[in-house]
């Protein structure tokens, strides 16, 4: 019997690169957004970690016995605290966005701020006790059931194909919740608007030349807010796939540096989304194969350095030269 | 002090202070009221998130100050505490001067710890004072390179540092990992694991010999970890003396700061920005290496990763508070060690989270930065002389901006 089909190791190898990816990519097209605005965004992680804390006591909330049951059902449920955890996004991207433009604090520093206080906010308002008798279920797949035909049998001759590729390719495909399905949409749309609309013009110019964009009458200031809230929205949905999508918990500091991976992602990517995304894909494939590394005496730390050790070699233009927005970083003041 | 300076309108504050008190003494008590008043500011916005909780604000903070000054046990845990913050303070300051941001100081701790660590157990038979020389030479001049690499891609392939020193920083953490690691699933321990640890599938170095501990000053019974005040203290205080002198004394100094004022300026006095851009971050490094070495030394005796977490970020902000000024430094530390060593007390007492002290690092961090806020807050005049302002991206070179 030859058996035609995709394997059990190979599809839960492609399933962990793409949990692994999509914070990641949601996170580095956070850093897109703001960063194309001329804005410097490290506190991408300190975004994710708030929005998952808040999207995820949300669902804890609303999962309690004793609410309305029209408030519970999965689809307003998720809704809710999605919604939740994109808001949380969005305000503290615009706490970045007035602390650079309003009060011309080193965007640095802005990030910085931002990571600890989420660090420090979600610590002190998370109680582990308190949530211990619910435990919310995650977002389920759009498509529940897997429509495709089971594996079948076909007889050539004197052999037998047994193909399940079929259905392994619905498993693969058909069995993934909102977020992800959107986040491979949202690069798709990021890229497009970027590029080939009157927004994604104005934003790049300003981050590339913010007194040129002026002069022709582009409102820098509000290009920043707005971008800034955008890019803290989309670094929210990275938070709330962390807490809703990926695992039904919250722990203290549960975002473990993904908020910097993603900013890693988006140097490699040259602040371009198809790109950061295929690097997100990339470094979620390395860790998806950490354990079968190990195995061949290649150190689990060793590969988990992989994306670091890049953004440093493509930076320092040793391979392919990558270029930020160059007005980057440079509070812009009117004159 | 907040009553007083609301009631003050606006316009009546400079002309007839100043005629009062010398110029000089008021800009140097202006100085100090920013910071004194977002910390104040800080812990009000502390004391609002405890009523929150619906727990008393009074009990909390009397329970901080309590555990980490009022008790000798405490208060020697707050001078051990107090040590790196100075020294990654440092390390932040000096690269600030030359308008260079370290973010990455936390590495350049990691990398100095570990290497400490290995000097500390690896060299038998020195006589201590040799040993403990040594190793924490090891640990500067390692960590001062590893911030060399930051240094060098900045001058010479104009790579954006703050990236690159966060990158590095991940690097080192992982790599200082992969040093100590037990081994698990058929990988081997690494090269520095202690074997004895490494059979019960802890990851660590063996202990560092007793020639290289630094020597203890005082200890309050019962003798644990951390009631041993080490010498380490003073090395961090001699340490922010010398980069005063460093900074305001010498002529690496002046040309530190001339490159953080205008690099353009300072390329046609003659400066050659590359090197001097290089040497900040080195030097920069070595303070932060020195942190982890004497961390190691002092403290921990071991490295065991994730044990200096935290205290690169935390430098930023120590640094920040006191305006970048290496002896402020030390008390802008004293502060933080203060609300590390104090905050279980706190926790206890007030039955409140102790991370409530990271809030209000991060709020003190906001205040200091974006002092405007704390000028409106309470009607002070606006700044008068500009401060010249940090610009972090890459460094136009020969344009006018």
């Amino acid at each position: 019997m030859i058996e035609i089909g995709l394997g059990v190791t190979l599809i839960s190898i492609i399933n962990f690169t793409i949990r692994h990816a999509i914070p990641i990519t949601l996170g580095s097209m956070s850093g897109i957004l703001s960063e194309r605005s001329g804005i410097v965004n490290i506190g991408i992680e300190g975004l994710m970690l708030m929005s998952a804390f808040t999207g995820f006591m949300m669902n804890v909330a609303l999962s309690k016995p004793g609410i309305d049951p029209n408030l519970q059902a999965a689809a307003v449920r998720f809704s809710i605290s999605i919604a939740v955890a994109l808001l949380t996004g969005g305000a503290l991207g615009l706490l970045l966005a007035i602390l650079s433009i309003q009060f011309k604090v080193n965007q640095i520093i802005g990030g910085t701020v931002i990571n600890i206080l989420a660090l420090g906010l979600t610590g002190y308002f998370y109680d582990p006790e308190a949530n211990v008798p619910i435990k919310p279920n995650r977002l389920p797949a759009l498509i529940k059931n897997n429509p495709l035909p089971d594996p079948f049998d076909i007889e050539l001759g004197s052999k037998t194909l047994h193909i399940t590729l079929i259905h392994d390719l619905g498993e693969l495909l058909l069995d993934k919740n909102l977020i992800t399905v959107l986040t491979p949409i949202l690069v798709f749309i990021l890229g497009w608007a970027l590029f080939h609309t009157t927004w994604g013009l104005r934003t790049r110019s300003v981050g590339e030349n913010p007194r040129a964009a002026d002069t022709l009458g582009i409102n820098v200031y509000r290009t920043q807010y707005t971008n800034l809230f955008l890019s803290g929205m989309m670094a929210g949905l990275g938070g709330g796939f962390l807490t809703l999508a990926a695992v039904p918990v919250f722990e203290e500091n549960m975002t473990a540096g993904r908020g910097f991976i993603a900013l890693a992602v988006m140097i490699f990517g040259n602040w371009r989304p198809s790109r950061a995304f295929v690097g997100a894909l990339f470094f979620g494939l390395a860790n998806a194969l950490q354990g079968n590394l190990q195995q061949l005496g290649i150190p689990q730390q060793l590969v988990s350095m992989l994306p670091y050790l890049l953004t440093i070699i493509v930076m320092a233009g040793f391979v392919g030269r990558v270029r930020p927005p160059a007005a980057e970083g440079q509070v812009y003041e009117t004159e | 002090m907040a009553s007083t300076a609301r009631s003050q309108p606006p316009s009546a504050i400079s002309p007839r202070r100043i005629s009062i008190f010398p110029a000089q003494i008021w800009s140097a008590l202006q100085g100090l009221l920013i910071p004194f008043l977002a910390v104040f500011t800080a812990i009000l916005a502390g004391s609002v998130l405890i009523l929150l909780n619906g727990r008393d604000p009074i009990t909390a903070f009397e329970g901080l100050f309590q555990g980490a000054l009022l008790e000798p046990r405490g208060l020697v845990d707050t001078f051990i505490k107090m040590t790196p913050l100075i020294l990654s303070g440092l390390a932040i300051a000096f690269a600030f001067k030359s308008g260079l941001f370290n973010i990455g100081a936390q590495g350049q701790l990691i990398m100095g710890s570990v290497v400490a660590a290995w000097v500390g157990f690896a060299f038998d038979g020195l006589p201590p004072l040799i040993h403990i020389v040594l190793a924490l030479l090891a640990a500067l001049v390692v960590g001062g390179l590893w911030a060399s690499i930051a240094g060098v891609l900045k001058a010479y392939a104009d790579a954006h540092e703050v990236i690159i020193t966060i990158m590095l920083n991940y690097i080192a953490a992982k790599f200082a990992e992969w040093l100590i690691t037990a081994g698990s699933g058929g990988s081997r321990p690494g090269p520095l694991a202690s074997p004895e640890a490494a059979q019960n599938a802890i990851s660590r170095t063996p202990e560092i010999l007793k020639s290289a501990e630094l020597p203890i000053l005082y200890t309050v019974p019962p003798r644990t970890s951390n009631t041993e005040l080490n010498i380490g203290i003073f090395i961090a205080i001699i340490a922010s003396v010398v980069v005063m002198f460093v900074l305001y004394r010498t002529t690496f100094g002046f040309q530190v700061r001339m490159v953080g004022h205008s690099p353009n300026a300072a390329r046609y006095a003659g400066v050659n920005v590359k090197r001097v851009t290089v040497m900040t971050m080195f030097v920069s490094g070595c303070l932060a290496g020195l942190a982890g070495g004497v961390q190691t030394l002092g403290f921990f005796h071991n490295y065991q990763g994730n044990q200096n977490l935290g205290l690169g970020f935390d430098g930023i902000t120590v640094a920040f508070l006191a305006g970048n000024n290496p002896i402020g430094i030390n008390f802008s530390a004293l502060l933080f060690a203060i609300m590390d060593v104090g905050k279980d007390r706190m926790a206890l007492l007030a039955n409140i989270p102790s991370k409530l002290v990271l809030v209000i690092q991060a709020l003190i961090l906001m205040f200091v930065a974006a002092d405007q806020i704390i000028r409106r807050m309470y009607r002070l005049p606006k700044e008068t002389t500009k401060a010249p302002r940090l610009k972090i991206g890459p460094r136009k070179e020969g344009a006018g901006r």
